[in-house]
């Protein structure tokens, strides 16, 4: 398999600390992909180096065998695309017309829209089940309906690397579902800054965990989540077990009196 | 494949014909507005006499119209008149477009032309020119310059404070913008106040609330190329405009370059902001209402809001000048001072109507 995305040696810092401190990863084509790590770990100043709203200090990034650092901004948005989790937008914009945006990277300066945008557009908000809604005003819609109208736009983007920035972070667990299941349909390589470890157990092919700004761990969920690498990242008492249905490792997070040392102990 | 591509482009195209319609009824307001607010004044001259004058310069049918107006309503209409018409139209729609795209460029519904200082180091260097004939050098045009010259001093000083890292700090250029602004009202305060001349401070006052009162038709030339220019680089990037209203990192996201078009947009609306005051002060709330009228009409996509603000700027604008100009004959009002009385209450209600409708 191709690898998509090559990071060697990422640094970036805020202040006098780094946020990412001399991280690596490779991300193979087709591959779901998870970051996760207690806040501040610098899940997303990471994906936010990629996708070129912070420029590293340190480090090097290869998209597709290419320097990202030195390609133009449009080239950058053709092979990637990104779902953050704040989505608010000020402006009274139509449905359609978010997501219209994302053809933009697609047109040169005198281009007007054409038969294909169109296209895509309806496309896009047809995989997301929001083609009834393409006349509404998208401030009005819920906090769920506005993700599946940026996930929209990213497939309008017809670009096949999604960074996605903890997309569910204010989504119910319906919707949660609703929008993992539908990028995963979608088949397209991913790198998911995810809060939730079960639904990164659910999802994702390789696991990365970070802390204080570095990679601490990294392989696919069976071999990450266990209840001492848990303990490790976080400082919580879990119970993991492999579930008879999914077949994935299922996190049940152990309170304070629920402790597995003090049962062994009684 | 095909039978849902067709489908598809009917129901998309729906609108596109409304904002044609739109558009070419605005033209012909505009042409209208043109044509009466030429006759209206303190002299009224009826409108078909207005006609005759202006299709008797026109060449081909000039001569076949008889001339049955007296030389005085030829010269009102074309040398008071007419100027300042199309001066009202050319301000009217720079200031709408001013705003557009200040509003972009941070990303809020509240920001005007004005809000990065231009209009108080224009009024500043303006009212330093005018008590005390500093810029007399400068000859005839020595006020219009004076003003821009102000504000692109402010401008240089707002953006070089704000840039952190060569970049554009939001916050920063809005707070250096209030900064400056206090600095420069400051420094009017002190011309004014040590003014050797009562008369020379009427009249600054009177161009520093916003006025058409002085058009001439040289006054014009510049800001029709500057409106031309900027709204031409403005429509071919109305893409990017949107994006930006996304927020910086969405559009960044989405393949612009932030940081240039951020400055791209700092000059672009200061040249028009500058311009546009030091031919007839500081005409406010045009800027900020007319976007925000826009917006309501049809929606925030700047391909949209782009033209229909500039033809709805330019037509309020011809009309609160012939307000301006009539209601206490044969005395002036500044246009300015008119504006915000008509325009603070409508925005008002715009604004409760939109919250209320909300809830």
């Amino acid at each position: 398999m191709n690898v998509r995305l090559e990071i060697n040696g990422l640094s970036y810092s805020y202040n006098e600390n780094n946020a990412i401190d001399n991280v690596s990863l490779k991300i193979k084509e087709g591959e779901f992909v998870g970051l996760v790590g207690p806040n501040g770990s610098g899940k997303s100043t990471l994906l936010k180096n990629l996708y070129r709203a912070l420029t590293p200090d340190k480090g090097t990034i290869l998209l597709d065998g290419e320097d990202l650092l030195k390609m133009k901004h449009k080239k950058s948005a053709l092979k990637q695309a990104v779902v953050g989790q704040e989505n608010e937008v000020p402006f009274n914009f139509l449905v359609e017309e978010i997501v219209a945006m994302g053809r933009s990277p697609h047109k040169k300066l005198f281009d007007f829209d054409n038969s294909h945008d169109r296209y895509m557009v309806h496309h896009a908000l047809e995989q997301v089940g929001m083609e009834k809604m393409a006349k509404r005003n998208y401030q009005n819609l819920s906090g769920g309906e506005k993700q599946r109208v940026i996930i929209a736009r990213a497939i309008a983007q017809e670009s096949d690397l999604f960074l996605l920035d903890e997309p569910t972070n204010h989504l119910d667990i319906g919707y949660q579902i609703q929008v993992f299941d539908l990028i995963k349909r979608l088949k397209v390589t991913v790198i998911a800054a995810i809060h939730d470890l079960n639904m990164a157990s659910l999802y994702c092919d390789q696991i990365y965990v970070l802390k204080d700004g570095k990679i601490v761990l990294h392989g696919t969920p069976e071999e990450v989540f266990t209840e001492e690498n848990i303990y490790n990242v976080y400082g919580v008492h879990s119970s993991v077990t492999k579930h008879p249905i999914t077949g994935k490792m299922a996190i049940t997070f152990l309170p304070a009196g629920f402790e597995k040392d003090k049962e062994e102990v009684v | 494949m095909k039978i849902i591509r067709i489908n598809h482009r009917k129901s998309f195209n729906r609108e596109d014909p409304n904002m044609a319609l739109l558009i070419l009824f605005l033209l012909l307001a505009a042409i209208a507005t043109i044509f009466l607010a030429t006759g209206l004044g303190p002299v009224s001259v009826a409108p078909d006499k207005v006609t005759k004058i202006l299709l008797s310069k026109v060449p081909g049918i000039g001569n076949n119209i008889a001339v049955t107006w007296e030389q005085l309503d030829e010269n009102i209409v074309l040398g008071l008149r007419l100027p300042r018409v199309f001066l009202g139209m050319v301000v009217g729609a720079s200031l709408a477009v001013c705003g557009v795209t200040m509003q972009a460029l941070v990303r809020n519904h509240l920001a005007d032309p004005f809000i990065l200082g231009v209009s108080s180091g224009a009024t500043a260097f303006a009212t330093l020119g005018m008590l005390f004939g500093v810029f007399a050098f400068l000859g005839q045009y020595s006020l219009p310059l004076s003003a821009f010259i102000g504000s692109a001093v402010t401008i240089v000083f707002v953006y070089v404070i704000s840039r952190i890292k060569g970049r554009i700090n939001m916050t920063q250029l809005l707070l250096s913008g209030v900064v400056i602004s206090m600095i420069m009202d400051g420094l009017t305060s002190i011309v004014k106040l040590s003014a050797p001349n009562a008369l020379g401070l009427h009249n600054a006052e009177f161009w520093m609330s916003g006025s058409l009162a002085g058009a001439k038709w040289a006054y014009l030339r510049l800001p029709l190329i500057v409106l031309a220019i900027c709204m031409a680089v403005l429509m071919i990037n109305y893409r990017n405009l949107n994006l930006l209203l996304l927020g910086d990192e969405s559009a960044g996201a989405l393949g612009i370059n932030v940081r240039r078009f951020q400055k791209l947009l700092v000059l672009i609306a200061s040249l028009m902001a500058g311009v546009t005051i030091s031919v007839s002060g500081k005409i406010g709330f045009v800027g900020l209402m007319v976007p925000h009228f826009t917006r309501l009409i049809v929606g925030s996509n700047h391909k949209k809001v782009l033209p229909v603000s500039a033809l709805l700027g330019g037509i309020l604008v011809v009309w609160v000048d012939v307000a301006a100009r009539m209601i206490i004959a044969p005395e002036e009002l500044p246009v300015g001072i008119l504006t915000a009385v008509i325009g603070g209450p409508i925005f008002i209600w715009l604004l409760k109507r939109n919250t209320t409708g909300k809830q």
